[in-house]
């Protein structure tokens, strides 16, 4: 599973998921809600870039 | 400032005061704005940010009164936002285009954005430290706040802390200190964490919280707008606690907008509804009040209440213009409700609720409508429905 990085420089890392929204451990960065958003700026999903 | 100020021995104020500003990207500023910047003296000599660039001759200017620009070393860049920055290139024509931009990782990223290949720029690392002789300078990533490139810069052995937009206030005045503006510096503070810093909240808490653990200690906060916390740093550290837990007082915001008086007319009767509770409420009509001026109402208020006729089956333009603003800024913990004339159709109450949902706001009354004008009884309804309100509220606070 691949990290996908923000604009505002946040890291989405599937290992940790985002524990303080709800989302566990071991989620892909495709499987986050569509109303999921940056935890840090608030940016919708559509503007992170995949890390490789 | 025409002229630097000393702030301790060695570290002056030279910035510049905006004396003009009216309109600051979307934000009033009643009382213009400052854009602060400081000049450290030391075996390194060190500027602490810049201006908007049609001030870089005055800060210039300023930093000629005490030393020929030329003779500092190290410009630190603690955010990129064009107020700070605007001057940068200019100011590095006179210092030295050699000369070392510090900023942090974003801020490297960002500048470079704003002024492809013009900087010597160099990301510092949260923590990193820098020595100038006499005294040391920690760095601070402070991301988010408010944006992806902010950071402070602390001097460790004055205590001092540089800490950008942060702590500041859009005010130019004769007054450098939180001890000669008086009490009315809150005011213009809490309207700048409202309009600026509100939706950040959460890490404005995390960034207190590690402030405490690590003991730093703060005798002096010098934001890069308005006015030095040098008096009682503490009080302002205090509020902004207070602002971002955001746990309200008991106070109401009616925001409306109205087309031919009605809903003017229900608003005032909601609010005397709320007022016989002895709940605060602040009447604010869209087409009168600034949208920044609502937001700093909304700041500590536990309720919204928004008013709005039905036009052309939508809700009216300036209220939604209000209701964009605020929804941007993620106040939390809130209790909302709606109330608005109609016509023929009456969409706006629906509208507006289903806003207040999408805020994740505690919708607490399903709304009131009145078709076209309201009579007495609708006006005691409206009086029952400010009462209700005023109930919750208090239940909650």
């Amino acid at each position: 599973m691949s990290k996908y990085e923000c604009p505002c420089d946040y890291v989405y890392d599937p290992a940790e998921g985002d524990y303080e929204n709800g989302i566990e451990a071991g989620t892909a960065f495709e499987d986050l809600p569509d109303s999921w958003v940056c935890p840090l700026c608030g940016a919708e999903k559509e503007f992170f870039e995949k890390l490789d | 400032m025409f002229k630097p100020v000393e702030i301790a021995p060695g570290i002056y104020s030279v910035g510049c005061r905006d004396w003009d500003i009216r309109d600051f990207h979307g934000y009033s500023t009643y009382e213009g704005t400052s854009y602060n910047a400081f000049l450290i003296l030391d075996e390194k000599n060190v500027l602490i940010d810049t201006v908007k660039k049609e001030f870089a001759q005055e800060l210039l200017d300023n930093i000629s009164k005490i030393i020929d620009p030329s003779d500092i070393d190290v410009v630190i860049s603690n955010h990129t936002e064009m107020d700070h920055s605007g001057a940068l290139t200019a100011v590095m024509e006179r210092i030295g285009k050699e000369k070392t931009v510090l900023c942090s990782k974003m801020g490297l990223k960002n500048l470079n954005s704003h002024f492809p290949g013009k900087l010597n720029l160099r990301a510092v690392d949260n923590g990193e430290e820098l020595n100038l002789g006499k005294r040391t300078l920690a760095f601070m990533e402070t991301k988010m706040l408010h944006w992806p490139d902010s950071m402070f810069t602390y001097v460790k052995e004055d205590k001092i802390l540089f800490s950008s937009d942060a702590f500041g206030q859009h005010y130019a005045g004769d007054c450098a200190f939180d001890d000669e503006i008086g009490d009315k510096v809150m005011d213009h503070a809490a309207k700048y964490y409202a309009n600026i810093l509100l939706n950040y909240s959460s890490r404005v808490q995390t960034l207190l919280k590690s402030v405490q653990e690590s003991g730093l200690e703060i005798g002096m906060i010098c934001p890069d707008h308005g006015v030095i916390w040098r008096d009682n740093p503490g009080a302002i550290i205090a509020r902004y606690d207070e602002w971002s837990k955001q746990d309200g007082v008991k106070k109401a915001v009616i925001i409306f907008d109205t087309m031919w008086k009605s809903t003017a007319t229900m608003a005032r009767e909601v609010a005397k509804g709320i007022e016989s509770r002895d709940v605060h409420v602040r009447l604010m009509n869209t087409r009168k009040c600034h949208r920044s001026d609502i937001m700093t109402e909304v700041l500590d208020a536990k309720a919204l209440v928004v008013g709005s006729p039905t036009l052309n089956n939508g809700i009216f333009p300036v209220v939604a213009d209000v209701l964009t603003y605020i929804k941007g800024l993620k106040p939390q913990n809130r209790m909302a409700a709606a109330f608005g004339s109609y016509g023929w159709s009456g969409e706006s109450v629906k509208i507006l609720n289903r806003e207040f949902e999408a805020m994740k706001m505690d919708v607490i009354h399903e709304g009131l409508k009145i078709q076209y004008v309201p009579d007495e009884a609708d006006l005691e309804k409206c009086f029952v429905m400010g009462q209700a309100i005023a109930d919750k509220i208090l239940d909650a606070c």
